[in-house]
């Protein structure tokens, strides 16, 4: 506790919070790691300003002031791989990225799929840059076969359950999951890939795999995985939320669910939004191995689509970081995944609202509020009372992704040289700034 | 020496006709020296070519060591079965290390696509491909249409078959870049499992049915179908394989009056195709055995000496 009025007062900027439907230039007062007001200017607001230390005041002029943006599909590596990534790296690459929170999956080794391993990331997460929230396994040891201690995994904080990097092949096991979890309230996220139909694909199937010769994974391995879900969804009752959705069909289905009222939500990420699998060409980069892969144009102008009018709920990086060396081999003996912290935010504002797809608002509101509503979490909105975990972003900042500014542990992001428009001023957590530009 | 637009052979997709025309003129004359009692000329003296095959190979590896010893080139052969691969050392740690001996070029066969580009990121060296994966194989499908060359001097304004497991042959999707650049016309031909994905976007004609496909045609190179493929549930049996697409002496009546048979290797026969046909005076199945070593010799040849600093890049 301080004895000033406030800790921190971010001042002129343009705030915007979906939750709160509120859209202006305003300053934003913080107290105890709180937001304690939000006011427009004014003359008597100018005077007061002007009595604070300096030390307590941020320029927002010409900035964003958007809620601390949630990331609901992060890799934290550890424990396990902390060669690659630690929940301390990964959480400073998220705030130099703008999120203020991310749930971590629990394809961890160990998987996250007991209450002590639960503990274990909450204990590491401790001080860290960000605020970690844990999914937990739906099967044990991610197997598909027996459901996970699911109460104990809820009851220790997680905040939902996934197989992520693993589709739960077992029909049956995949609705007593979605049964099981009604009790709880939380989501069941659905890494939606037929394994059967994937079949040791290692691209998106299409022209390009024929070309390049490299085993294609089919899109309708998304949809029929989908599909299925969705029936199993609307049959239970229970919350399902489809992760990293690439596919046209695939977004057609949740669309179709969603009129008819089943509970379904969706993300997508960067990579399947501003990317075609045309990308991999003739090099072959292993940047651009990611599952499910990179798709044709048809399905990423889907995935817009689907985040303009609403199917898709909200963008998740899945920041999944492998060391130089996993990566550095033959395309298909390569890992997949690749690391977005750092560059969702970039992506978004010059893929999405430069071009005009979204508008900042839609933009933040799939960053912000809607991942924390369908998780469940606190957080995503400036409301008086709520923790002050605040992104400033400089909307209008050109940047250049350089492999060396990356503050995650590993460096694999096709990104690497690509000029953005719009990147993170500053990053705010719990009233503390945790990154600056 | 006229040079190609890039420095490696990576693949025919993109090649130019200029330069397809270049290695096939030059393989002319390699082709000659081939007949002669001594066999050999002295044009890579002082260059080392490495051979680094990671997969299986009979006549592409003799076909590659002779070219090189033909040409006067030092060689030296790579099993991975015999190195430190064995022991988990990376691809790129093995090339590095064989290119620290100061190596010139590098002969590489592997499973994986995509690893010829791989090692033009990795060393310094010429990097010839030798088959990678189900990509390509360069100069199987240059020695492919250097011998269709051979028997009607020329390649445009004829009509080559592929028939069989085309979706996994790297040679179909050579000889479908090599062809079609030279103004043949291409046809693919094979069970639909075993049709590549989206086949109508490389702009050739495509069938299931056999004798559809072959009506017409001046040649048919057959692609081998491989047991693995029915193990994997992709066609019932060999024996029905065999009777919708094997080649045999009935279905040739299809064809042109001047037909030519051939086959990259290995051959199933009584499979993919009859002895009855493999051996008739119409296959030309050993001569691009023969052939395949002039072709060689004229890609070591014409990328021999072109080492970065020279520029000209374009790969």
């Amino acid at each position: 506790m301080t004895n000033k009025k406030f800790d921190l007062v971010i001042k002129g900027g343009r705030v915007v919070d979906p939750a709160l439907g509120f859209g202006q230039d305003a300053h934003l007062f913080i107290k105890d790691g709180r937001i304690s007001a939000i006011e427009s200017d004014s003359a008597e607001m100018s005077r007061m300003l002007k009595t604070l230390d300096g030390d307590q005041v941020i320029d927002a002029s010409e900035k964003l002031v958007v809620p601390g943006l949630i990331d609901i599909h992060v890799h934290l590596r550890e424990p396990g791989r902390e060669d690659e990534e630690t929940i301390e790296s990964g959480c400073r690459a998220a705030a130099a990225g703008g999120f203020t929170a991310v749930c971590c999956m629990p394809n961890t080794t160990p998987r996250i799929d007991n209450q002590e391993t639960v503990k274990f990331v909450q204990d590491r997460a401790e001080g860290a840059s960000a605020r970690v929230y844990v999914v937990g396994a739906i099967t044990k040891n991610i197997e598909g076969k027996e459901l996970a201690e699911i109460g104990d995994l809820v009851k220790m904080g997680a905040v939902a359950i996934t197989d992520d990097g693993h589709y739960v092949q077992n029909p049956d096991i995949m609705r007593r999951a979605l049964e099981y979890s009604k009790m709880f309230k939380i989501p069941v996220c659905q890494h939606a890939e037929d394994q059967y139909l994937v079949s040791g694909g290692v691209m998106n199937e299409s022209f390009q795999s024929t070309r390049l010769g490299l085993k294609g994974s089919p899109a309708v391995a998304e949809e029929v995985a989908v599909l299925r879900d969705i029936a199993l969804c609307r049959v239970t009752g229970a919350r399902l939320h489809i992760q990293h959705i690439s596919t046209r069909r695939a977004v057609e289905a949740i669309r179709q669910a969603k009129r008819e009222g089943v509970n379904v939500t969706t993300e997508a990420c960067p990579h399947h939004f501003v990317l075609t699998d045309e990308e991999i060409g003739k090099e072959f980069n292993t940047n651009l191995r990611v599952n499910p892969p990179i798709r044709t144009k048809e399905d990423r102008d889907a995935v817009i689509e689907g985040l303009v009018d609403g199917t898709i709920d909200c963008i998740a990086s899945d920041h999944a970081p492998h060391s130089e060396e996993e990566k550095d081999c033959e395309f298909d003996q390569a890992p997949s995944g690749m690391i977005g912290l750092e560059t969702t935010l970039g992506l978004v504002k010059t893929y999405l609202v430069d071009r005009g797809y979204l508008d900042w608002g839609d933009a933040i509101r799939k960053l912000t509020s809607n991942p924390a509503r369908i998780f469940g979490l606190k957080g995503g909105t400036l409301a008086v009372g709520a923790a002050a975990d605040i992104t400033i972003i400089d909307p209008d900042k050109k940047w250049t992704i350089r492999a060396e500014k990356f503050r995650s542990r590993s460096k694999n992001s096709p990104f690497i040289g690509w000029k953005l428009s719009g990147q993170v001023y500053k990053t705010i957590l719990g009233g503390k700034v945790v990154f600056e530009l | 020496m006229s040079h190609l637009a890039s420095r490696h052979l990576l693949g025919l997709e993109g090649v130019s006709k200029e330069d397809m025309t270049l290695i096939l003129d030059t393989a002319d004359s390699f082709r000659e020296v081939l007949d002669r009692t001594i066999k050999k000329l002295p044009t890579l003296r002082g260059i080392t070519v490495v051979n680094l095959f990671y997969e299986p190979s009979t006549r592409t590896r003799i076909s590659f060591e002779l070219a090189e010893k033909r040409l006067s080139a030092d060689t030296v052969s790579f099993s991975p079965s015999t190195s430190s691969v064995q022991k988990g050392e990376s691809l790129r740690d093995t090339v590095q290390n064989i290119e620290a001996m100061k190596i010139d070029m590098v002969v590489v066969r592997h499973k994986s696509s995509g690893v010829p580009y791989y090692l033009t990121q990795c060393m310094d060296a010429n990097i010839i491909n030798a088959g990678d994966g189900t990509h390509e194989h360069p100069t199987q499908g240059l020695l492919d249409m250097f011998t269709i060359r051979r028997k009607y001097k020329k390649l445009e304004g004829l009509r080559v078959v592929l028939v069989g497991d085309v979706k996994h042959s790297r040679v179909t999707r050579s000889n479908l870049w090599g062809l079609k650049t030279m103004g043949a016309s291409v046809a693919l031909c094979g069970p639909s499992t075993l049709m590549p994905y989206e086949v109508e976007r490389f702009g050739v004609d495509h069938y299931t049915d056999i004798d559809e496909a072959l009506e017409g045609a001046d040649v048919v190179n057959i692609m081998r179908i491989q047991l693995e493929r029915q193990q994997a549930g992709l066609f019932p049996s060999q024996r029905e394989y065999t009777n919708l697409f094997g080649i045999t002496r009935e279905r040739l009546k299809r064809l042109n009056k001047n037909y030519t048979i051939m086959h990259p290797g290995p051959m199933n026969r009584g499979v993919e195709i009859t002895s009855e046909v493999a051996d008739s005076d119409q296959s030309v199945i050993l001569d691009q055995v023969t052939n395949g070593v002039a072709v060689r010799m004229a890609v070591l040849y014409l990328l021999s000496g072109r080492k970065k600093e020279e520029g000209a890049d374009n790969d």
